[in-house]
């Protein structure tokens, strides 16, 4: 059911350069899509906490793994597995928030780095322990063979992962700046004693943050297992990416993430595909330290704000 | 020095001093011994580590980098080019302060989560490059047949002088810190961990002394690289992870972030753990980390430095009232 990520190179054969071209922004918005989404995730829990969340990125991979083991195990359809696995992964970030987070909610910025450098440590381990070392694959979420555009390949997933991040982008927008709970939210992030001055009850809102951005975590981990399969060990890396994009993007901004990480997948598979495959991790990365250093408000921060909470 | 580190200093020498003639002769602790030479490697690292985590109080996940270009540097100039190991290792830990001062300069001004995504993702940045260049690193598959060490034309083989002088080395190291933070410098570094800002406007010139710590820092690290390169004479690229970065991050929030002696300690303890006790969890050790990175950073900020003087508080205290009887 699985189908590998990349065509083989008969693919290519006799094809000319635009068509090589157009298949690595094709593969490259589609990580870009699922760095943002894992940016985004990050974005939720820094607008109400001002914590960077390390584990991030093992909510993607648990997100994978469960809708897996739900498709695999359990033969539920894909499309309730996707929902089971999100659901899942929020309780997961329900537990780490309210037995975890909360005990520390006192402790100095290293001391919360570590931990939750220890909680990733521990959901990549406890992934190992119950599904293995092997990658897990899930059956695409519609059937139907590759669509050809100008010679390139675009596999119907890719429509679903664009479908569903834009999705989440748009109902996110909607309820941060049109619902009560979201505007409560945003509150806690600007001042969280005037906050809980008018009323807010902040720890319900940093327990809500996390489990929102696990849930999304999770989403982005289901919609890629098919394209890319999932193993234990992918966690750090697409953590780590993401929060490329999160800064590229200007923290706390989710149209900026979405940009940044389409920006950091394309880059990603332009160097994959004509400088060297080997280095295309490193490509992100490079991205990220350059963004630190040199524009930490982010590509489309124009106010030099997101930096001051540290 | 004060009184207290001066009888410390004492004691773990002559602890460390007795400690092969005690294992060697007791059979079943007997390869202790090599346990030891890796404890006294790493504790070289956490040095260094504890000096820039515990007093200037700027986190990094790089160690394992600077750690790796140590002992590449040391590993590909004496077996590729055919250098003197003890020629090699300055050098290592010049390629070593060169980047860190590259690095450290841009990425020192970012605070708290800022700058360990930074060192997280210069570290992996590292690891990626020693993975790929096959030509120099030999890549995934590593590097063999590195000579050891020598002494004024006396190899050394034996396990008992390669643990007397890479402890020597600790010692020296340790001294040097000892030094450092009870001087001007080191108060300076107090002050930045107290308060960043506060320190500045005393005075502390605190960009400078971040950066020249975290160098500090990374030399330790690459000459603790190339000690372990000449050790083990051969290396592969996966000594050097993200994993490693944390593992020495542990070292030091497990002895206790500001003492300098937790730092040695939770090198020791962790060696142990990593290559004697935690073996029979094979690949699950990375969930007893995790879980003892929790316990410490929630329950034991403090580390087990922190727990002696109110062990030696709670025995002394005993000790008045049985007198008293």
């Amino acid at each position: 059911m699985c189908q590998p990520k990349r065509k083989s190179k008969s693919w290519f054969r006799g094809t000319s350069l635009g068509t090589d071209f157009l298949q690595y922004t094709i593969t490259g918005l589609t990580v870009g899509v699922i760095y943002a989404m894992v940016a985004i995730g990050y974005n939720i829990i820094y607008n109400v906490t001002e914590i960077i969340n390390f584990a991030q990125g093992e909510f993607v991979m648990l997100g994978g793994l469960f809708a897996a083991f739900f498709v695999g195990t359990l033969h539920l359809p894909v499309f309730l597995a996707f929902f089971a696995a999100v659901l899942t992964t929020g309780c997961v970030g329900f537990a780490m928030e309210r037995f975890v987070i909360r005990r520390a909610r006192n402790a100095g910025v290293l001391s919360l780095i570590i931990i939750t450098i220890a909680v990733s440590i521990l959901l990549k381990g406890s992934a190992m322990l119950g599904y293995g070392k092997d990658p897990h694959c899930l059956p695409a979420f519609s059937t139907g063979g590759p669509i050809m555009i100008a010679g390139a390949v675009l596999q119907p997933q890719v429509l679903w992962i664009f479908g569903v991040s834009a999705l989440v982008v748009i109902a996110l927008s909607v309820f941060f700046h049109r619902s009560f709970y979201g505007k409560a939210m945003l509150a806690c992030a600007d001042n969280p004693i005037a906050a809980r001055m008018v009323g807010i009850p902040v720890r319900q809102m940093v327990l809500l943050a996390f489990i929102l951005s696990a849930s999304i975590g999770a989403a982005a981990g289901v919609i890629i297992t098919p394209i890319s399969l999932m193993d234990y060990d992918r966690g750090a890396m697409l953590g780590l990416k993401g929060f490329g994009a999160a800064v590229l993007g200007g923290l706390g901004n989710f149209y900026g993430a979405l940009l940044a990480g389409c920006v950091l997948g394309l880059a990603e598979s332009y160097c994959a595909g004509y400088l060297s495959s080997g280095y295309k991790d490193a490509v992100a990365l490079i991205f990220l330290l350059m963004a630190l250093f040199f524009k930490p408000e982010g590509l489309f921060g124009a106010e030099a704000a997101s930096l001051k909470k540290f | 020095m004060n009184k207290k580190d001066r009888w410390a200093f004492v004691g773990m020498g002559l602890l460390i001093a007795v400690f092969p003639g005690v294992a060697l002769n007791v059979k079943c602790i007997s390869h202790y011994v090599d346990v030891m030479i890796f404890a006294g490697i790493f504790s070289l690292v956490s040095l260094g580590l504890c000096m820039l985590m515990g007093y200037a109080g700027q986190v990094s996940m790089a160690q394992a980098a600077f750690f790796g270009i140590g002992a590449y540097s040391s590993g590909i100039l004496t077996s590729r080019l055919g250098w003197n190991p003890w020629m090699a290792m300055p050098a290592g830990a010049g390629v070593a302060a060169l980047v860190a001062w590259v690095i450290g300069v841009p990425a020192l001004r970012l605070k708290g989560h800022y700058l360990a995504m930074a060192t997280l993702g210069f570290g992996v940045i590292v690891h990626i490059i020693l993975g790929e260049e096959v030509k120099w690193t030999g890549g995934p598959s590593g590097m063999v047949d590195i000579p050891g060490l020598q002494i004024a034309g006396w190899k050394l083989t034996s396990e008992v002088a390669w643990y007397y002088m890479i402890w020597s080395v600790v010692f020296i190291a340790l001294l040097f810190c000892l030094h450092v933070i009870y001087s001007r410098v080191g108060r300076g570094l107090r002050a930045i961990h107290e308060e960043e800002m506060a320190a500045e406007s005393m005075g502390v010139p605190t960009a400078c002394y971040k950066v020249q710590i975290f160098v500090f820092s990374a030399i330790l690290s690459a000459i603790a690289g190339s000690f372990y390169t000449h050790y083990v004479t051969c290396l592969n690229p996966g000594s050097f992870n993200l994993m490693w970065s944390i593992r020495f991050v542990l070292m030091v929030m497990v002895g206790g972030m500001q003492s300098l002696w937790g730092a040695i300690l939770g090198a020791v303890l962790l060696t142990f753990a990593g290559n004697e006790w935690l073996q029979i969890f094979s690949d699950f050790e990375i969930l007893v980390y995790g879980a003892m990175l929790l316990c410490a950073a929630l329950f034991l900020p403090g580390g087990l430095a922190s727990l002696v003087p109110k062990v030696i508080g709670v025995f002394r205290n005993s000790l008045t009232y049985l007198c008293k009887r």
